[in-house]
């Protein structure tokens, strides 16, 4: 039997149209629309100016504080104008035009790294290079990544999780990246033992990725303390708390951090960013984007330059089909639909689902029949349907007594609610009104 | 027979009276002394409660009232300058004298001058997908046109229109209780002083973008063109980030700026119409404007959906 998490959970269809593409360069594009809100926390602090030449790998945007990441250009060029954008929060934010220079060979030259094993940066070095690169955590949430290292004295980590269990339907972003650079990625997770001094690693992977499991655990042979688990297929087995718990059966307290059982989670994507960071001084200005859906031509995995419009890769994989209704930006389960195709890539950018009018349409909500499918489904154990009625009646309070904020909207009770009941728009409103009235207390 | 019914009202007339001694007792014992200017007060209050004045309810505005040393600072925009005068007589203390407002809708997109390029499929309520994104037009700084305003409303001062999608406040119900204003994830309903002739000027967008861009989503957006600025005798209007606002304490309400605005964003109410001009009331739909940005639509066309 394989390991799981024990508290609900769903299995939908898993629908990995790409997992045999391998990931293919996506073209530069000619310009880059770079926004300054790409992670969790303060937005960066721009410090280019109009008309400014940019060389590739240049900062263009400070970090704006200790929860904040520094943010590189992805191509040479001249920044255009300091525009706003509609971004992938639906709303326009602050962003950096670059027009590439098409004449500068560094924007077209495919950069292939040798892989280089020996790890010659002391601890303080890798910590700082991980800040100065502006790497983040790239499986979805974007919370910056040195903020999860800077352990304090007290926090005692023993393990480190590496999180390679895309749950997500669709998505292989992550699957490609571990069979396409598994030393690379065996070379990071060595380098995050050595800055923290963790003695024991563990790779989890869903079962469905096989292929993945065996070339990790191949690769790995020689390193004793690195170990790869393969996982059972479970939805919403990539978050965080629900990884912890099925691979160590370490339960996160509520409202704590995984720092308080003694673990880190970074997925792989992070810590191939991380190897670029420290081995060869690659600042995080490209990632692995799944562009798929089942009307798609050419579905495949693409390494794409941040700030790359959605629309460049659309047309890459031959264009919008007929009938699309919904496009979003992330895994069907928890992604967004975005607003129109001028929306950029960022580092949060998993993957790219166009989605047709069957399956997008919503069915009209009914009344509850109190059947529980919800509450059997959450993962943390909470009572969505109770949770939507507070929200909906505005009862802030005993929604917060009801652990309304430990809620991580994974979307498993509105998936299988029978009623079609928007349960999850209530609740994370609802949390989000509980959030704002425990700041303003404070 | 008329023994039992003698027992009975005997009985009943003894259980009554030592239940009456009781309650005596207790009323006597567990006596809790509130002073009779909060009942008085609580009297000349609109009973509306409404928490516009920022109490819970009437009542605790009584209280407040009588427990506070300076009022100066409380007020009940339900009743007014006159409740607040009578107040005033009953507890000898100074009040403050505030104009009367109303709330007006700082919004003129209706379906016909702002087209909707996608679609929304969740909950429809405002605070729910202003939470999702920026609305189905355009324009993320207008009227999202779920009601929550409405909602909330509890003098019945509000409904939507059905054809434009927007909000209509009734001006002689509302009581500028601010209920609405709050509800407002967008805060485009604003709190203005109405004269005794209730008339008004404001800008009725809240269009942060570039004149182009706003124009494009919203044929009677403010494009920040400043000329309504140039041509206020009081310096009433202040530009700010592409949009104007109208001071309504400088305003003097001479009607200059209704005439100069290009995009018909400046909404005149009550006023009785000009000799010369055709009133302003109603935005003119210029229909080529507004089928551009429908074509492009259709290249990318999607919903947003939580």
């Amino acid at each position: 039997m394989l390991k799981t998490f024990p508290k609900g959970g769903i299995h939908p269809k898993e629908n990995k149209l790409t997992s045999s593409e391998s990931i293919k360069m996506m073209p530069t594009p000619k310009a880059v629309y770079v926004p300054i809100a790409q992670h969790i926390g303060i937005p960066a602090e721009i410090i280019v100016e109009r008309k400014e030449k940019v060389k590739k790998g240049q900062v263009i945007a400070k970090s704006g504080g200790f929860v904040s990441s520094n943010i590189h250009t992805p191509v040479a060029g001249t920044v255009t104008k300091l525009d706003m954008i509609i971004d992938s929060s639906g709303y326009k934010k602050q962003c950096i035009v670059i027009r590439t220079d098409q004449k500068d060979e560094t924007n077209h030259e495919i950069l292939d790294f040798p892989l280089k094993k020996e790890i010659i940066m002391n601890q303080k070095d890798i910590l700082q290079h991980i800040t100065d690169f502006g790497i983040v955590g790239l499986g979805g949430a974007t919370f910056p990544s040195h903020v999860k290292l800077d352990l304090k004295n007290d926090n005692h980590v023993d393990c480190l999780l590496i999180n390679g269990v895309e749950c997500e339907p669709y998505l292989t972003a992550d699957h490609r990246l571990m069979l396409e650079k598994a030393d690379e990625i065996i070379v990071g997770i060595q380098i995050l033992m050595h800055a923290l001094h963790i003695k024991k690693a563990i790779i989890g992977i869903e079962n469905n990725k096989k292929d993945a499991v065996k070339v990790l655990a191949k690769a790995c042979k020689h390193d004793k303390r690195i170990k790869v688990a393969a996982l059972q297929v479970k939805y919403p087995q990539g978050s965080e708390k629900q990884l912890i718990k099925a691979i160590l059966k370490r339960e996160v307290p509520k409202n704590g951090l995984p720092m308080d059982v003694g673990v880190i989670v970074h997925n792989v994507g992070t810590i191939y960013a991380i190897y670029q960071a420290i081995q060869h001084n690659q600042p995080l200005i490209e990632r692995v984007v799944t562009v798929t859906g089942k009307n798609i031509k050419d579905a495949s995995n693409f390494w794409v330059k941040i700030g790359t419009p959605i629309k460049d890769l659309i047309e890459e994989v031959g264009g919008l089909p007929e009938g699309t209704r919904k496009i979003v930006n992330g895994g069907p389960m928890m992604g967004k639909a975005i607003k129109n195709t001028d929306v950029p890539i960022t580092k949060g950018t998993s993957g790219i689902l166009v989605i047709s009018s069957e399956e997008a349409s919503r069915k009209e909500a009914k009344n509850c029949i109190r059947c529980g499918e919800c509450v059997f489904v959450c993962p943390m154990g909470l009572e969505p349907h109770l949770l939507m009625n507070l929200s909906e009646k505005g009862m802030y309070e005993k929604a917060s007594y009801e652990d309304i904020t430990t809620c991580i909207e994974c979307g498993s009770c509105s998936y299988v609610c029978p009623s079609h009941r928007p349960l999850l728009d209530y609740i994370r409103f609802g949390k989000s009104i509980v959030k704002k009235l425990a700041t303003e207390k404070n | 027979m008329t023994l039992s019914i003698l027992y009975s009202a005997f009985l009943l007339s003894a259980i009554g009276v030592v239940a009456a001694i009781i309650l005596y007792i207790v009323s006597k014992k567990f006596y809790v002394y509130e002073d009779p200017l909060i009942a008085e007060v609580e009297d000349i209050l609109p009973a509306a409660n409404c928490a516009g004045c920022g109490s819970p309810g009437c009542k605790a505005f009584a209280e407040k009232l009588v427990g506070t040393e300076d009022i100066s600072e409380l007020f009940c925009p339900v009743g007014g300058n006159d409740v607040m005068k009578m107040v005033s007589e009953v507890l000898g203390k100074e009040v403050a004298e505030k104009d009367p407002t109303v709330a007006v809708l700082r919004c003129q997109g209706g379906c016909d001058v702002r087209p909707k390029t996608t679609e929304y499929q969740g909950p429809r309520t405002c605070s729910i997908s202003a939470m999702v994104y920026g609305g189905e037009t355009d324009c993320q700084y207008g009227c999202l046109g779920d009601g929550d305003c409405v909602n909330v409303c509890d003098f019945d001062a509000m409904y939507m229109d059905e054809k434009t999608g927007l909000p209509v406040i009734i001006t002689d119900k509302c009581t500028s209780c601010g209920a609405c204003v709050k509800a407002c994830p967008r805060d485009i309903l604003e709190m203005r002083p109405r004269n005794k002739r209730d008339l008004k000027i404001f800008i009725g967008c809240l269009n942060e973008d570039k004149g182009g861009i706003a124009k494009k989503a919203c044929s009677v957006a403010c494009i920040g063109c400043s000329k309504c600025e140039d041509i206020c005798p009081k310096d009433a209007v202040i530009m700010d980030n592409n949009l104007a606002y109208i001071d309504p304490i400088a305003c003097t309400l001479c009607r200059k700026c209704v005439v100069v605005c290009p995009t018909d964003s400046i909404i005149e109410t009550n006023f009785p119409p000009k000799k010369v001009k055709v009133a302003k009331d109603k935005p003119k739909v210029d229909k080529t404007k507004v089928d551009k940005p429908k074509e492009k639509v259709q290249s990318i066309k999607k919903t947003t959906d939580a």
